[in-house]
Protein backbone atom coordinates (compact mmCIF):
# COMPACT_ATOMS: atom_id res chain seq x y z
CA UNK A 1 0.00 0.00 0.00
CA UNK A 2 1.23 3.23 -0.71
CA UNK A 3 2.13 5.76 1.74
CA UNK A 4 2.34 9.78 2.56
CA UNK A 5 5.70 11.39 2.06
CA UNK A 6 4.85 14.91 3.75
CA UNK A 7 6.69 17.96 3.23
CA UNK A 8 6.57 21.19 4.48
CA UNK A 9 6.00 24.51 2.69
CA UNK A 10 7.78 26.13 -0.43
CA UNK A 11 10.21 22.92 -1.15
CA UNK A 12 11.75 24.15 -4.29
CA UNK A 13 13.74 22.53 -6.88
CA UNK A 14 16.67 23.08 -5.30
CA UNK A 15 15.03 21.00 -2.39
CA UNK A 16 13.87 18.29 -4.94
CA UNK A 17 16.80 17.68 -7.36
CA UNK A 18 20.41 20.28 -6.33
CA UNK A 19 21.54 21.42 -8.94
CA UNK A 20 24.77 19.50 -9.38
CA UNK A 21 23.13 16.15 -9.75
CA UNK A 22 21.15 17.13 -12.90
CA UNK A 23 21.01 14.27 -15.30
CA UNK A 24 23.88 16.31 -17.46
CA UNK A 25 25.84 16.61 -14.86
CA UNK A 26 25.43 12.86 -13.32
CA UNK A 27 23.76 11.12 -16.09
CA UNK A 28 20.29 10.07 -16.95
CA UNK A 29 20.70 6.81 -15.47
CA UNK A 30 21.34 8.49 -11.74
CA UNK A 31 19.85 11.51 -11.08
CA UNK A 32 16.67 10.59 -9.99
CA UNK A 33 18.45 8.74 -6.72
CA UNK A 34 19.35 12.58 -5.60
CA UNK A 35 15.84 13.28 -5.14
CA UNK A 36 15.59 15.66 -1.90
CA UNK A 37 19.17 14.50 -1.48
CA UNK A 38 19.48 17.95 1.10
CA UNK A 39 16.29 17.85 2.04
CA UNK A 40 15.34 14.25 2.92
CA UNK A 41 17.98 11.77 2.50
CA UNK A 42 15.46 8.92 3.78
CA UNK A 43 13.99 9.37 0.78
CA UNK A 44 14.88 8.11 -2.63
CA UNK A 45 16.37 5.06 -0.97
CA UNK A 46 13.28 4.31 0.89
CA UNK A 47 10.15 5.56 -1.88
CA UNK A 48 8.50 2.68 -3.44
CA UNK A 49 6.47 3.84 -6.55
CA UNK A 50 3.19 4.82 -5.92
CA UNK A 51 3.95 6.42 -2.96
CA UNK A 52 2.55 10.06 -2.25
CA UNK A 53 4.17 12.94 -2.35
CA UNK A 54 2.66 15.39 0.22
CA UNK A 55 3.05 19.23 0.36
CA UNK A 56 2.42 22.71 1.43
CA UNK A 57 1.95 26.18 -0.24
CA UNK A 58 3.65 27.44 -3.27
CA UNK A 59 5.11 24.01 -4.33
CA UNK A 60 7.94 23.47 -6.73
CA UNK A 61 9.36 26.88 -6.83
CA UNK A 62 12.58 28.05 -8.41
CA UNK A 63 13.85 27.02 -11.52
CA UNK A 64 12.16 25.60 -14.88
CA UNK A 65 14.74 22.54 -14.55
CA UNK A 66 11.89 19.73 -15.33
CA UNK A 67 13.90 16.71 -14.53
CA UNK A 68 13.25 17.57 -11.22
CA UNK A 69 9.88 16.42 -11.29
CA UNK A 70 11.30 13.27 -13.62
CA UNK A 71 13.57 12.69 -10.82
CA UNK A 72 10.32 11.76 -9.21
CA UNK A 73 8.59 10.12 -11.73
CA UNK A 74 11.66 8.03 -12.30
CA UNK A 75 10.98 7.16 -8.62
CA UNK A 76 7.44 6.12 -9.69
CA UNK A 77 5.60 9.15 -8.31
CA UNK A 78 2.13 9.59 -9.97
CA UNK A 79 0.31 12.23 -7.92
CA UNK A 80 1.01 15.38 -5.60
CA UNK A 81 -1.23 16.86 -3.20
CA UNK A 82 -0.37 20.40 -1.70
CA UNK A 83 -2.18 23.39 -0.96
CA UNK A 84 -0.57 25.47 -4.18
CA UNK A 85 1.80 25.29 -6.88
CA UNK A 86 4.17 27.36 -8.35
CA UNK A 87 3.56 27.90 -11.76
CA UNK A 88 6.59 26.50 -13.73
CA UNK A 89 6.49 23.13 -11.40
CA UNK A 90 2.71 22.89 -11.80
CA UNK A 91 3.04 22.86 -15.87
CA UNK A 92 5.72 20.07 -15.63
CA UNK A 93 3.75 17.98 -13.27
CA UNK A 94 0.33 17.92 -15.89
CA UNK A 95 3.21 17.62 -18.95
CA UNK A 96 5.21 14.35 -17.47
CA UNK A 97 1.55 13.12 -16.56
CA UNK A 98 2.21 13.33 -12.89
CA UNK A 99 -1.14 14.38 -11.09
CA UNK A 100 -0.92 17.91 -9.45
CA UNK A 101 -4.13 17.87 -6.96
CA UNK A 102 -4.74 20.85 -4.95
CA UNK A 103 -6.44 20.24 -1.57
CA UNK A 104 -5.29 22.57 1.42
CA UNK A 105 -7.51 20.69 3.78
CA UNK A 106 -6.53 16.99 2.93
CA UNK A 107 -2.62 18.23 3.23
CA UNK A 108 -3.43 19.43 6.33
CA UNK A 109 -5.15 15.88 7.68
CA UNK A 110 -2.50 13.99 6.27
CA UNK A 111 0.72 12.81 8.61
CA UNK A 112 4.20 11.75 6.98
CA UNK A 113 3.68 7.68 6.51
CA UNK A 114 0.00 7.51 6.66
CA UNK A 115 -0.49 4.61 4.41
CA UNK A 116 -3.16 5.69 1.91
CA UNK A 117 -5.20 4.43 -1.32
CA UNK A 118 -5.94 6.65 -4.30
CA UNK A 119 -8.07 6.65 -6.80
CA UNK A 120 -7.37 8.71 -10.08
CA UNK A 121 -10.07 8.35 -11.93
CA UNK A 122 -12.88 9.35 -9.27
CA UNK A 123 -10.37 11.66 -7.74
CA UNK A 124 -11.02 9.87 -4.11
CA UNK A 125 -8.51 9.24 -1.37
CA UNK A 126 -8.94 6.69 1.30
CA UNK A 127 -7.14 6.34 4.97
CA UNK A 128 -8.53 3.22 6.27
CA UNK A 129 -12.06 3.86 6.59
CA UNK A 130 -11.66 7.71 6.15
CA UNK A 131 -12.32 9.37 2.69
CA UNK A 132 -11.24 12.58 0.87
CA UNK A 133 -12.32 14.17 -1.99
CA UNK A 134 -10.01 15.77 -4.18
CA UNK A 135 -10.88 17.94 -6.97
CA UNK A 136 -9.64 17.18 -10.52
CA UNK A 137 -7.25 19.43 -12.55
CA UNK A 138 -8.91 22.22 -15.35
CA UNK A 139 -10.26 19.97 -18.28
CA UNK A 140 -7.45 21.67 -20.44
CA UNK A 141 -5.05 19.22 -18.26
CA UNK A 142 -7.50 16.19 -18.14
CA UNK A 143 -8.02 16.01 -21.74
CA UNK A 144 -3.86 15.96 -22.74
CA UNK A 145 -3.55 13.38 -19.74
CA UNK A 146 -6.12 11.19 -20.94
CA UNK A 147 -4.01 10.69 -23.76
CA UNK A 148 -0.80 10.13 -21.36
CA UNK A 149 0.74 13.25 -21.63
CA UNK A 150 0.77 16.96 -23.61
CA UNK A 151 3.58 15.23 -25.90
CA UNK A 152 1.29 12.17 -27.20
CA UNK A 153 -2.00 14.59 -27.68
CA UNK A 154 0.10 16.93 -29.49
CA UNK A 155 1.87 13.77 -31.69
CA UNK A 156 -1.71 12.55 -32.04
CA UNK A 157 -3.97 15.63 -33.07
CA UNK A 158 -1.03 18.37 -34.02
CA UNK A 159 -2.91 20.84 -32.13
CA UNK A 160 -3.14 21.82 -28.23
CA UNK A 161 -6.35 20.73 -26.54
CA UNK A 162 -8.96 23.06 -26.88
CA UNK A 163 -7.39 24.75 -30.00
CA UNK A 164 -9.22 24.41 -33.46
CA UNK A 165 -7.64 21.80 -35.86
CA UNK A 166 -5.57 23.43 -38.47
CA UNK A 167 -3.38 25.51 -36.11
CA UNK B 1 -12.91 48.37 -19.45
CA UNK B 2 -9.20 48.15 -20.68
CA UNK B 3 -6.63 45.87 -21.29
CA UNK B 4 -3.21 45.34 -18.69
CA UNK B 5 0.16 45.39 -20.95
CA UNK B 6 -0.05 41.36 -20.61
CA UNK B 7 -3.55 41.08 -21.83
CA UNK B 8 -2.61 43.65 -24.76
CA UNK B 9 0.76 41.41 -25.77
CA UNK B 10 -1.41 38.31 -25.82
CA UNK B 11 -4.23 40.38 -27.69
CA UNK B 12 -2.69 40.92 -29.94
CA UNK B 13 -0.94 37.71 -30.93
CA UNK B 14 -3.96 35.51 -30.64
CA UNK B 15 -5.59 38.42 -33.11
CA UNK B 16 -8.49 38.76 -31.01
CA UNK B 17 -9.33 40.53 -27.76
CA UNK B 18 -8.30 38.06 -24.61
CA UNK B 19 -8.99 38.63 -20.79
CA UNK B 20 -6.89 37.23 -17.72
CA UNK B 21 -8.80 33.57 -17.51
CA UNK B 22 -8.53 32.61 -20.70
CA UNK B 23 -6.70 30.34 -22.32
CA UNK B 24 -5.23 31.12 -25.56
CA UNK B 25 -2.35 29.06 -27.94
CA UNK B 26 0.17 31.98 -29.71
CA UNK B 27 3.17 31.66 -31.53
CA UNK B 28 5.74 32.67 -29.94
CA UNK B 29 9.23 34.86 -31.59
CA UNK B 30 12.42 32.85 -30.03
CA UNK B 31 12.58 29.61 -27.82
CA UNK B 32 15.59 29.54 -26.36
CA UNK B 33 17.05 26.23 -24.71
CA UNK B 34 19.75 26.36 -22.17
CA UNK B 35 22.61 23.99 -21.92
CA UNK B 36 21.39 22.01 -19.25
CA UNK B 37 18.20 20.76 -20.65
CA UNK B 38 19.58 20.38 -24.26
CA UNK B 39 19.70 16.61 -23.50
CA UNK B 40 15.70 16.65 -22.26
CA UNK B 41 14.66 18.97 -24.90
CA UNK B 42 16.11 16.49 -27.44
CA UNK B 43 14.80 13.71 -26.45
CA UNK B 44 10.95 15.30 -26.31
CA UNK B 45 11.49 16.11 -29.66
CA UNK B 46 12.54 12.45 -30.57
CA UNK B 47 8.99 11.27 -28.85
CA UNK B 48 7.10 14.04 -30.90
CA UNK B 49 8.96 12.95 -34.30
CA UNK B 50 9.16 16.47 -34.80
CA UNK B 51 12.37 18.88 -35.71
CA UNK B 52 12.03 22.69 -35.18
CA UNK B 53 9.21 23.91 -37.00
CA UNK B 54 11.37 27.38 -37.43
CA UNK B 55 15.00 26.56 -36.96
CA UNK B 56 15.68 30.73 -37.06
CA UNK B 57 13.49 30.68 -33.98
CA UNK B 58 15.21 28.47 -31.63
CA UNK B 59 18.50 29.19 -29.47
CA UNK B 60 20.52 27.07 -27.73
CA UNK B 61 22.92 28.71 -24.90
CA UNK B 62 25.81 26.65 -23.52
CA UNK B 63 26.25 29.04 -20.08
CA UNK B 64 24.86 27.18 -17.10
CA UNK B 65 28.13 24.98 -17.04
CA UNK B 66 30.51 26.80 -19.57
CA UNK B 67 32.69 25.27 -20.32
CA UNK B 68 32.09 22.08 -19.14
CA UNK B 69 33.26 20.82 -15.60
CA UNK B 70 33.09 17.12 -16.24
CA UNK B 71 32.73 14.29 -19.50
CA UNK B 72 29.00 14.27 -18.98
CA UNK B 73 28.46 18.18 -19.32
CA UNK B 74 30.84 17.86 -22.57
CA UNK B 75 29.19 14.80 -24.04
CA UNK B 76 26.11 16.94 -23.74
CA UNK B 77 27.47 20.44 -24.98
CA UNK B 78 29.17 18.31 -27.76
CA UNK B 79 25.73 17.03 -29.01
CA UNK B 80 24.56 20.43 -28.63
CA UNK B 81 26.40 21.90 -31.21
CA UNK B 82 26.26 18.70 -33.88
CA UNK B 83 22.11 18.79 -33.36
CA UNK B 84 22.40 22.92 -33.88
CA UNK B 85 24.68 22.15 -37.27
CA UNK B 86 22.33 19.41 -38.47
CA UNK B 87 18.89 21.27 -37.77
CA UNK B 88 19.87 24.84 -38.52
CA UNK B 89 19.50 26.55 -35.31
CA UNK B 90 21.63 29.03 -33.98
CA UNK B 91 24.30 28.00 -30.93
CA UNK B 92 26.16 30.21 -28.37
CA UNK B 93 29.12 28.75 -27.57
CA UNK B 94 30.77 28.73 -24.22
CA UNK B 95 32.20 32.09 -23.43
CA UNK B 96 29.28 33.87 -25.17
CA UNK B 97 27.15 34.79 -21.93
CA UNK B 98 24.58 34.09 -20.26
CA UNK B 99 20.86 33.05 -22.11
CA UNK B 100 19.10 36.25 -21.12
CA UNK B 101 21.86 38.89 -21.86
CA UNK B 102 22.69 37.47 -24.95
CA UNK B 103 19.05 37.08 -26.52
CA UNK B 104 18.98 40.79 -25.15
CA UNK B 105 22.08 41.65 -26.92
CA UNK B 106 21.08 39.98 -29.95
CA UNK B 107 18.25 41.15 -30.43
CA UNK B 108 16.43 38.11 -30.59
CA UNK B 109 14.03 39.09 -27.60
CA UNK B 110 12.20 42.49 -28.54
CA UNK B 111 9.57 44.91 -27.20
CA UNK B 112 6.09 43.29 -27.69
CA UNK B 113 7.61 39.87 -28.64
CA UNK B 114 6.92 36.66 -26.57
CA UNK B 115 9.42 34.32 -25.88
CA UNK B 116 9.69 31.16 -23.84
CA UNK B 117 12.89 30.24 -22.30
CA UNK B 118 14.28 26.83 -20.59
CA UNK B 119 15.02 29.00 -17.92
CA UNK B 120 12.92 30.52 -15.01
CA UNK B 121 14.63 33.69 -14.99
CA UNK B 122 13.35 33.93 -18.73
CA UNK B 123 10.68 37.00 -17.21
CA UNK B 124 13.99 39.15 -17.62
CA UNK B 125 12.67 40.06 -21.39
CA UNK B 126 10.16 41.69 -19.70
CA UNK B 127 12.47 44.38 -18.92
CA UNK B 128 12.26 45.77 -22.40
CA UNK B 129 8.33 44.77 -22.36
CA UNK B 130 8.92 41.68 -24.06
CA UNK B 131 6.39 39.04 -22.57
CA UNK B 132 8.81 36.36 -21.86
CA UNK B 133 8.49 33.50 -19.52
CA UNK B 134 10.14 30.04 -18.30
CA UNK B 135 8.94 26.87 -19.02
CA UNK B 136 10.47 23.26 -18.75
CA UNK B 137 11.58 21.19 -21.50
CA UNK B 138 8.69 19.26 -22.71
CA UNK B 139 6.70 22.63 -23.24
CA UNK B 140 9.73 24.06 -24.81
CA UNK B 141 10.04 20.99 -26.91
CA UNK B 142 6.25 21.93 -28.02
CA UNK B 143 6.98 25.43 -29.18
CA UNK B 144 10.02 24.24 -31.16
CA UNK B 145 7.99 21.53 -33.03
CA UNK B 146 4.50 23.97 -33.55
CA UNK B 147 6.18 27.12 -33.32
CA UNK B 148 3.30 28.33 -30.37
CA UNK B 149 2.34 27.77 -27.08
CA UNK B 150 -0.47 27.20 -24.79
CA UNK B 151 -0.54 30.16 -21.68
CA UNK B 152 -3.36 30.92 -19.66
CA UNK B 153 -3.80 35.15 -20.01
CA UNK B 154 -2.58 35.69 -16.40
CA UNK B 155 -4.25 38.54 -14.05
CA UNK B 156 -1.92 40.85 -13.19
CA UNK B 157 -0.01 42.98 -10.64
CA UNK B 158 0.59 46.32 -10.63
CA UNK B 159 3.93 47.68 -8.83
CA UNK B 160 4.48 51.37 -9.16
CA UNK B 161 8.15 52.67 -8.55
CA UNK B 162 8.23 56.20 -8.34
CA UNK B 163 10.89 58.90 -8.05
CA UNK B 164 14.62 58.36 -8.00
CA UNK B 165 17.21 55.91 -5.94
CA UNK B 166 18.53 57.60 -3.33
CA UNK B 167 22.38 57.42 -3.58
CA UNK B 168 24.00 54.20 -2.80
CA UNK B 169 20.55 52.56 -3.47
CA UNK B 170 20.28 50.78 -6.56
CA UNK B 171 18.01 48.84 -8.78
CA UNK B 172 18.38 45.31 -7.38
CA UNK B 173 17.28 47.02 -4.02
CA UNK B 174 14.20 48.25 -5.94
CA UNK B 175 14.20 44.70 -7.35
CA UNK B 176 14.46 42.93 -3.64
CA UNK B 177 12.00 45.34 -1.83
CA UNK B 178 9.22 43.80 -4.93
CA UNK B 179 9.99 40.20 -3.76
CA UNK B 180 9.47 41.01 -0.35
CA UNK B 181 6.44 42.75 -0.49
CA UNK B 182 4.88 40.69 -2.48
CA UNK B 183 5.99 37.48 -1.22
CA UNK B 184 7.81 34.66 -3.20
CA UNK B 185 4.17 33.60 -4.07
CA UNK B 186 2.16 36.82 -3.82
CA UNK B 187 2.21 36.79 -8.13
CA UNK B 188 1.98 32.95 -9.10
CA UNK B 189 0.19 32.66 -12.26
CA UNK B 190 0.43 36.72 -13.11
CA UNK B 191 2.24 38.96 -15.12
CA UNK B 192 4.12 41.91 -12.53
CA UNK B 193 3.16 45.04 -14.87
CA UNK B 194 6.10 47.42 -13.14
CA UNK B 195 5.06 51.65 -13.98
CA UNK B 196 8.04 53.86 -13.27
CA UNK B 197 7.11 57.57 -12.38
CA UNK B 198 8.40 60.67 -10.56
CA UNK B 199 11.75 60.21 -11.88
CA UNK B 200 11.79 56.20 -12.08
CA UNK B 201 11.57 56.57 -16.11
CA UNK B 202 15.21 57.15 -15.41
CA UNK B 203 15.59 53.80 -14.70
CA UNK B 204 18.16 52.44 -17.39
CA UNK B 205 17.75 48.83 -19.92
CA UNK B 206 19.92 47.13 -17.65
CA UNK B 207 18.18 48.06 -14.46
CA UNK B 208 15.00 46.90 -15.90
CA UNK B 209 16.35 43.99 -16.81
CA UNK B 210 17.11 43.52 -13.15
CA UNK B 211 13.86 44.48 -12.12
CA UNK B 212 11.83 41.94 -14.10
CA UNK B 213 14.35 39.70 -13.75
CA UNK B 214 13.42 39.22 -10.00
CA UNK B 215 9.95 38.93 -10.40
CA UNK B 216 9.67 34.87 -11.06
CA UNK B 217 10.90 35.22 -7.46
CA UNK B 218 7.33 36.60 -6.76
CA UNK B 219 5.96 33.90 -8.73
CA UNK B 220 5.44 35.75 -11.88
CA UNK B 221 4.73 34.47 -15.65
CA UNK B 222 5.84 37.54 -17.04
CA UNK B 223 7.39 40.88 -15.42
CA UNK B 224 6.49 43.73 -17.99
CA UNK B 225 8.13 46.95 -17.30
CA UNK B 226 5.91 49.82 -19.16
CA UNK B 227 8.33 51.46 -22.04
CA UNK B 228 9.64 54.53 -21.04
CA UNK B 229 13.05 56.59 -20.44
CA UNK B 230 16.09 54.73 -23.18
CA UNK B 231 13.74 51.87 -23.83
CA UNK B 232 12.27 54.72 -26.24
CA UNK B 233 15.50 55.46 -27.48
CA UNK B 234 17.05 52.12 -28.19
CA UNK B 235 13.87 50.23 -29.85
CA UNK B 236 10.67 51.61 -31.68
CA UNK B 237 7.90 50.82 -29.67
CA UNK B 238 4.62 50.71 -31.15
CA UNK B 239 1.65 52.56 -30.11
CA UNK B 240 -0.57 49.56 -28.64
CA UNK B 241 2.16 48.61 -26.07
CA UNK B 242 1.55 50.10 -22.90
CA UNK B 243 -1.56 49.44 -20.86
CA UNK B 244 -4.94 51.01 -20.80
CA UNK B 245 -5.31 53.36 -17.73
CA UNK B 246 -8.63 51.59 -16.99
CA UNK B 247 -6.71 48.35 -17.33
CA UNK B 248 -8.06 45.93 -14.27
CA UNK B 249 -5.25 44.50 -11.72
CA UNK B 250 -6.02 41.88 -9.29
CA UNK B 251 -3.30 43.85 -7.07
CA UNK B 252 -1.73 47.59 -6.68
CA UNK B 253 1.22 48.17 -4.31
CA UNK B 254 3.78 51.50 -4.69
CA UNK B 255 7.57 51.45 -4.11
CA UNK B 256 9.09 54.77 -3.17
CA UNK B 257 12.56 54.47 -4.44
CA UNK B 258 13.43 57.73 -2.81
CA UNK B 259 13.12 55.84 0.59
CA UNK B 260 14.09 52.81 -0.21
CA UNK B 261 17.73 51.64 1.35
CA UNK B 262 20.16 49.08 0.42
CA UNK B 263 18.33 45.23 0.74
CA UNK B 264 19.70 41.73 1.52
CA UNK B 265 18.12 38.31 0.87
CA UNK B 266 18.70 36.50 4.05
CA UNK B 267 18.96 32.75 3.38
CA UNK B 268 17.60 30.11 2.21
CA UNK B 269 14.31 32.10 0.88
CA UNK B 270 14.41 35.13 -1.94
CA UNK B 271 11.88 37.47 -0.43
CA UNK B 272 13.05 37.16 2.83
CA UNK B 273 14.29 40.77 2.86
CA UNK B 274 15.86 42.76 5.53
CA UNK B 275 17.91 46.28 5.35
CA UNK B 276 21.37 45.55 4.64
CA UNK B 277 21.73 47.24 8.30
CA UNK B 278 20.41 44.78 9.82
CA UNK B 279 22.79 41.56 8.83
CA UNK B 280 26.21 43.88 9.00
CA UNK B 281 29.06 42.34 10.62
CA UNK B 282 28.32 39.17 9.31
CA UNK B 283 31.36 37.28 8.23
CA UNK B 284 31.87 36.36 4.47
CA UNK B 285 33.90 33.87 2.73
CA UNK B 286 33.01 34.57 -0.85
CA UNK B 287 31.55 37.40 -2.71
CA UNK B 288 29.91 36.41 -6.43
CA UNK B 289 29.44 39.33 -8.75
CA UNK B 290 27.46 38.10 -12.16
CA UNK B 291 24.59 36.73 -13.17
CA UNK B 292 21.59 37.37 -15.26
CA UNK B 293 20.54 39.86 -12.22
CA UNK B 294 23.53 41.90 -12.18
CA UNK B 295 26.76 40.81 -14.53
CA UNK B 296 26.21 43.56 -16.73
CA UNK B 297 28.76 46.46 -17.38
CA UNK B 298 27.32 49.42 -15.25
CA UNK B 299 27.28 46.30 -12.66
CA UNK B 300 31.17 45.80 -12.97
CA UNK B 301 30.96 49.61 -12.96
CA UNK B 302 29.83 49.98 -9.26
CA UNK B 303 31.86 47.10 -7.82
CA UNK B 304 35.20 48.78 -9.54
CA UNK B 305 33.99 52.50 -8.42
CA UNK B 306 34.09 50.90 -4.82
CA UNK B 307 37.10 48.59 -5.10
CA UNK B 308 39.20 51.41 -6.49
CA UNK B 309 42.21 51.48 -4.44
CA UNK B 310 41.26 49.11 -2.31
CA UNK B 311 41.89 45.35 -1.30
CA UNK B 312 39.53 42.50 -0.96
CA UNK B 313 40.02 41.00 2.42
CA UNK B 314 42.34 38.40 3.37
CA UNK B 315 40.60 35.82 3.50
CA UNK B 316 37.87 36.58 1.18
CA UNK B 317 37.56 34.82 -2.87
CA UNK B 318 35.83 37.70 -5.14
CA UNK B 319 34.74 36.25 -8.40
CA UNK B 320 33.83 38.35 -11.18
CA UNK B 321 31.77 36.87 -14.15
CA UNK B 322 30.95 39.18 -16.59
CA UNK B 323 27.29 38.57 -18.11
CA UNK B 324 28.26 38.13 -21.87
CA UNK B 325 31.20 38.21 -23.83
CA UNK B 326 29.89 41.85 -24.70
CA UNK B 327 30.29 42.99 -21.22
CA UNK B 328 33.63 41.24 -20.75
CA UNK B 329 34.90 43.32 -23.54
CA UNK B 330 34.06 46.75 -23.13
CA UNK B 331 35.20 46.11 -19.14
CA UNK B 332 38.45 44.79 -20.65
CA UNK B 333 38.58 47.97 -23.08
CA UNK B 334 37.63 50.73 -20.34
CA UNK B 335 39.69 49.86 -17.95
CA UNK B 336 37.06 48.53 -15.15
CA UNK B 337 38.63 44.87 -15.79
CA UNK B 338 42.36 46.56 -14.21
CA UNK B 339 40.52 47.91 -11.42
CA UNK B 340 38.93 45.20 -9.97
CA UNK B 341 42.10 42.67 -10.76
CA UNK B 342 44.14 45.20 -8.88
CA UNK B 343 42.06 44.71 -6.27
CA UNK B 344 42.40 40.95 -5.83
CA UNK B 345 39.18 39.83 -7.47
CA UNK B 346 39.06 37.03 -9.91
CA UNK B 347 37.47 36.85 -13.30
CA UNK B 348 35.20 34.25 -14.70
CA UNK B 349 34.36 32.78 -18.15
CA UNK B 350 31.10 34.71 -18.79
CA UNK B 351 28.25 32.40 -17.90
CA UNK B 352 26.31 31.82 -14.98
CA UNK B 353 29.33 30.67 -12.75
CA UNK B 354 28.38 29.20 -9.47
CA UNK B 355 25.02 30.38 -9.14
CA UNK B 356 23.81 27.10 -9.09
CA UNK B 357 26.37 24.52 -7.51
CA UNK B 358 27.79 23.38 -10.37
CA UNK B 359 31.20 24.97 -10.91
CA UNK B 360 33.65 27.58 -10.59
CA UNK B 361 32.71 28.60 -6.87
CA UNK B 362 31.13 25.92 -4.89
CA UNK B 363 30.75 26.31 -1.63
CA UNK B 364 31.94 24.42 1.17
CA UNK B 365 30.05 23.47 4.42
CA UNK B 366 29.24 26.57 6.69
CA UNK B 367 30.58 28.89 3.91
CA UNK B 368 28.89 32.24 3.51
CA UNK B 369 28.99 33.68 0.09
CA UNK B 370 27.29 37.58 -0.74
CA UNK B 371 26.24 36.89 -4.15
CA UNK B 372 24.86 39.42 -6.65
CA UNK B 373 22.35 36.54 -8.25
CA UNK B 374 18.86 35.76 -7.78
CA UNK B 375 18.17 32.61 -5.50
CA UNK B 376 19.56 31.58 -2.00
CA UNK B 377 17.61 28.60 -1.47
CA UNK B 378 19.16 25.71 1.00
CA UNK B 379 21.94 24.11 -1.25
CA UNK B 380 21.89 25.89 -4.07
CA UNK B 381 25.67 26.99 -4.60
CA UNK B 382 27.09 23.28 -2.98
CA UNK B 383 27.01 22.66 0.47
CA UNK B 384 23.66 22.26 2.36
CA UNK B 385 24.27 24.67 4.60
CA UNK B 386 26.43 27.25 3.01
CA UNK B 387 24.46 30.56 3.43
CA UNK B 388 23.89 33.08 0.23
CA UNK B 389 23.23 36.30 0.97
CA UNK B 390 21.66 37.86 -2.04
CA UNK B 391 22.59 41.67 -2.42
CA UNK B 392 23.76 44.52 -5.12
CA UNK B 393 26.89 44.91 -6.51
CA UNK B 394 27.89 47.63 -4.43
CA UNK B 395 27.24 45.89 -1.17
CA UNK B 396 28.90 42.48 -2.35
CA UNK B 397 31.56 44.72 -3.13
CA UNK B 398 31.84 46.51 0.33
CA UNK B 399 31.74 43.27 2.04
CA UNK B 400 34.55 41.98 -0.65
CA UNK B 401 36.87 44.67 0.89
CA UNK B 402 35.50 44.42 4.71
CA UNK B 403 35.46 40.51 4.94
CA UNK B 404 31.93 41.22 6.25
CA UNK B 405 28.75 41.99 5.40
CA UNK B 406 28.61 46.18 4.76
CA UNK B 407 27.44 48.59 2.53
CA UNK B 408 29.99 51.08 1.01
CA UNK B 409 29.22 53.77 3.17
CA UNK B 410 29.75 52.21 6.10
CA UNK B 411 33.63 51.20 5.38
CA UNK B 412 36.29 52.07 7.64
CA UNK B 413 37.63 55.28 5.74
CA UNK B 414 34.86 55.90 3.38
Amino acid sequence: MPRVWKFGDSINTDDILPGKYAPFMVGEDKFHTYAFAHLRPDFAPNYQPGDILVAGKNTGLGSSREYAPEALRKLGLKAIIAKSYARIFYRNLVNLGIMPFEAPEVVDALQDGDVVELDFEQGVLRRGAETFRLRPPPDFLLEALKEGSILEYYRKYGRFPGESSGG
Amino acid sequence: MGLTLAEKILSKRAGRLVRAGELVVVEVDQVMVVDSIAGSFFKRLEQLQATPRFPEKVAIVIDHVAPAANVEVAKAQKEIREWGNRYGCRVFDVGRGICHQVLVEERLALPGGIVLGSDSHSTTYGGIACFGSGMGATDIALAAASGRTWLRVPETVKVTFKGRLAPGVTAKDAALEMVRVLTADGATYMSIEMHLKDGAEALTRSQRLTLANLTVEAGAKCGLVVPSGEILELYEIPDWLYPDPDATYAKEVEIDLAALTPRISVPFYVDNVEEVARVRGKRVDQVFVGTCTNGRLDDLHEVAAILKGRKVAPGVRMLVIPASSQVLEAAAADGTLLTLLQAGATLGTPGCGPCMGRHQGVLAPGEVCVSTSNRNFKGRMGAADAEIYLASPRVAAASAVAGYITTPEELPGA
